[in-house]
């Protein structure tokens, strides 16, 4: 399986967080499973002339390739022009390129929230930059390849949405195309490949017990959980980031910080300070995904007159302070 | 007279264009264009003071750290708060993390594939080299990546995820560190060691970081096989410590308490004082050359970014900072150079700064700068403070100035009634890859590239030059 990768409006942190794919190195993974780069700008050797040639004999479908993998949001201003990013060596917008090349690929993949849904452009009053994603423009269908858009695969873009993405979600989401195929019924509403949107944040978070008393942190580095103050959206959050975990065994959560659901349309602007929690009279306003108003708020207080003393009185210190009881086993 | 378009220029980060004026197979003239304009500086304006630690780290995916690094010191600034020890000694190991594995991305994804150029087929060190590497098939390519991903296992720990932390704070770290963790965190630091001292130097890391000058860097390598040791094969013989030379000045802000800041250039008089103390308001940044609106040379508390895509002349997205005026190098070398180190001084001394001695200086980093890590993470005390909580003022101005791999990058923030009024950035690459100023002062990189061979045939010189500096245009276009 061929894989050609492009790169415009982003930051190369996908491509730089799927290197750190584990437990095999990238290449060597991606080798054994049958998967190549025909070219990508950031490893590939070909540069300036070679690399053109490579890229116009894909677009004008002289050189098959399987998968186009995008990275980074669509510019498409100035007024339309694109010359916020033209293709170093020729000049044409990078828009453009990518509209030629989705028209070729079998299968199109959006590497990021970015390229997903248009990025931090995007979610600017004014859209300066004209940024869009290849097919939605924030939540909204349609982006730069249209809403109807279908690659020759028969799959809409494929949302590998993150912000970066994890490495894994790559390399999943490429060797599962690569074995079995990819087909509507493995994306969620928004693309997103369901091997790892199926989950929330919250699933497996370190800090469930804190969640369950409503036993908070009240300030960063505080062991409580990050939902009631300081930001965390892992409740609505798709991602599986507490399951399988970044960097040997890190997330968001784990460091200490909220998760912003970088994996969300639009969470580049939450409407509120990223790592503080909105509140009316005292309750979240974003409340779990499933969990009705009602019972959450019952609960929360049931919860908080419950909460044992080891778990109120960790969660806002950085280091536990009381140990959980021993018991000793009868005789 | 020639003109040759090069681009797309991959193996950097980003998007990078250089057009060459060449006359007899030789450079006579160079422009660097980045043709990618990202608009953090427009993005960033009205929006809460705090987000911006949320927001700059993805300016860039691979020193997303260095960026929030930078905020997190600007608003500690505005703020007027210093974190508590621990604080401090997690930060830096968070970002000598990030920097020394861009040293390694840069080395062998990077730099080294170019040497495997069928081009140079028949020198005494090209199957070697070769098959080592080849971009993403050379041997090479797996262990380093493992070495990599592995070494990122200490941002696991203690900063969550890498790219794009929130784990630096203003007030230090959101992540304590565990007495558990300490001993995991050695770990890491022994494993990355063991890469280092086995694939890449073939020696300990003390004892390469000990080498005083040139000819003990040549003696040291000869025949020793390793990595790093094959570059300077190569290199030597093609003269590539004469090659690259720019503007031999050279400007740190200094990093993790262990490198001076400061301005250095090798052709001073000793009674001149070789060493120039850091005035941040000497730097200014020009808008001539870039398609952004005509306005006098601003220091970065002042400046603006505002779109002109229809300007006459104008030739990148890139502005062009100078300090005092002048065109100056920052990176690794310049790091290492300010701070003293004696073999990159003997190198710039003997031939200015070259492509050698711009890799020579990022090998000295890993080997003094892991050593150090290990000391930072002995010297931390779980049980105390990582985070001091850090209220913002409503209104006022922050500046943050840190070392990136790259070198210098600052940010300098103004606000108001707590959202941002400004807020102004300057990375490495923005210095080492600037346009032309408005007294015509080409930028470093132009500088470096004139009298290289250039054309049908020859050798790829010009690619060597250009990834020694190790561009990041996503920064330098943020
Ligand atoms: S910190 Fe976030 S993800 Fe963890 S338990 Fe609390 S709400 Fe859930
Ligand atoms: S925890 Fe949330 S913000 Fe962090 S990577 Fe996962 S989805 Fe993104």
């Amino acid at each position: 399986m061929k894989i050609l990768w492009l790169q415009s409006g982003g930051c190369g942190g996908c491509t730089q967080s799927m290197l750190c794919v584990e437990p095999r190195p990238l290449f060597d993974e991606l080798r054994d499973a049958g998967i190549e780069f025909l070219w990508h700008p950031a490893l590939s050797l070909e540069s300036g002339e070679e690399a053109q040639q490579v890229l116009e004999d894909c677009a004008a479908g002289r050189l098959a390739f399987d998968v186009l993998c995008v990275e980074g949001a669509m510019l498409r201003g100035p007024n339309g022009s694109g010359k916020f990013h033209l293709m170093a060596g020729n000049g044409r917008p990078l828009t453009e390129w990518v509209e030629r090349l989705a028209g070729q690929a079998r299968w199109v993949f959006a590497i990021g929230s970015c390229t997903a849904y248009g990025g931090l452009s995007a979610s600017t009053p004014g859209n300066p930059l004209e940024a869009c994603g290849l097919q939605y423009d924030t939540n909204t269908l349609g982006g730069l390849l249209g809403a109807s858009f279908q690659s020759r695969g028969g799959l809409p873009v494929v949302n590998i949405a993150g912000c970066p993405t994890h490495p894994g979600w790559i390399v999943d989401t490429l060797e599962k195309l690569a074995l079995e195929g990819l087909s509507v019924a493995d994306l969620d509403e928004f693309g997103r490949p369901l091997l790892y949107a199926d989950q929330l944040v919250h699933h497996g978070c370190g800090r469930n017990e804190f969640y369950e008393f409503k036993a908070s942190a009240e300030k960063h580095s505080d062991l409580g959980c990050l939902m009631e103050n300081l930001g965390c959206k892992g409740t609505q959050a798709h991602a599986d980031c507490n399951l399988r975990p970044w960097n040997g065994n890190g997330s968001c959560v784990k460091g200490g910080f909220a998760c912003i659901a970088c994996t969300e349309p639009g969470f580049e602007a939450p409407g509120h300070a990223f790592q503080q929690t909105p509140k009316v009279a005292g309750i979240p306003i974003g409340l779990p995904t499933d969990m009705p108003k009602a019972w959450f708020v019952a609960l929360a207080a049931l919860s908080k007159s419950a909460t044992p003393k080891r778990v109120r009185d960790n969660a806002v210190v950085d280091h536990p302070v009381v140990r959980p009881a021993v018991k000793k086993a009868q005789k | 007279m020639k003109r040759i378009q090069l681009g797309p220029f991959n193996r950097v980060e980003g998007d990078l264009e250089v057009g060459l004026d060449v006359e007899a197979g030789q450079v006579v003239a160079a422009q660097v264009n980045s043709p990618l304009f990202r608009g953090f500086e427009q993005i960033l304006v009205g929006r809460l003071a705090e987000d911006s630690l949320a927001i700059v780290p993805r300016i860039c995916g691979i020193c997303s750290v260095a960026q929030s690094a930078a905020a997190a010191a600007a608003l500690a600034d505005l703020a007027g708060v210093t974190p508590p020890a621990n604080g401090v000694l997690v930060q830096r190991l968070i970002l000598a993390t990030e920097n020394l594995a861009d040293h390694l991305t840069h080395f062998y994804l990077f730099f080294m594939p170019d040497f495997a150029r069928p081009a140079y087929a028949g020198r005494p060190w090209y199957d070697q080299t070769a098959a080592r590497f080849m971009a993403v098939k050379g041997q090479a390519s797996g262990p380093a990546l493992q070495a990599r991903a592995r070494f990122f296992h200490l941002i696991g720990l203690l900063a969550g995820r890498w790219p794009h932390t929130l784990a630096i704070q203003p007030g230090g770290s959101s992540k304590a560190m565990t007495a558990a963790e300490r001993t995991r965190v050695l770990a890491v630091l022994r494993e990355f060691r063991a890469f280092l001292e086995g694939a890449l130097l073939g020696d300990r890391l003390e004892n390469f970081a000990a080498l005083a000058d040139g000819q003990a860097l040549q003696a040291w390598a000869a025949g020793r096989s390793a990595d790093f040791p094959l570059f300077l094969r190569a290199a030597t013989d093609l003269a590539l410590e004469r090659t690259g030379r720019a503007t031999d000045r050279f400007l740190s802000y200094g990093a993790y308490g262990l490198f001076a800041s400061g301005l250095w250039q090798p052709d001073r008089a000793p009674d001149e004082g070789i060493l120039d103390q850091l005035d941040p308001a000497k730097i200014t940044e020009d808008t001539r050359h870039a398609w952004l609106a005509e306005s006098p040379p601003y220091p970065p508390a002042r400046g603006e970014t505002v779109v002109n895509a229809e300007k006459a002349g104008a030739y990148t997205w890139c502005k062009a900072p100078r300090y005092a005026g002048q065109v100056v190098e920052t990176g690794a070398l310049a790091r290492q150079l300010v701070a003293g180190n004696p073999l990159a001084r003997d190198l710039v001394a003997s031939h200015g700064g070259s492509v050698t001695v711009r890799i020579v200086a990022r090998m000295i980093e890993l080997a003094t700068v892991l050593p150090a890590m290990e000391q930072w993470v002995r010297a931390i005390v779980p049980g105390e403070a990582f985070c001091q909580p850090a209220p913002l003022p409503e209104s006022g101005e922050g500046v943050g100035l840190v070392e990136a791999a790259r070198g210098g990058l600052g940010h300098w923030l103004s606000v108001k009634r707590g959202r941002i009024e400004r807020y102004q950035i300057i990375a490495p690459t923005t210095w080492n890859f600037s346009p032309r100023d408005r007294a015509g002062q080409p930028g470093p990189l132009e500088q470096a590239l004139i009298g290289l061979p250039a054309g049908d045939g020859a050798l790829p010189t010009v690619q060597h030059v250009v990834r020694s500096f190790d561009p990041c245009m996503v920064c330098t276009v943020h």
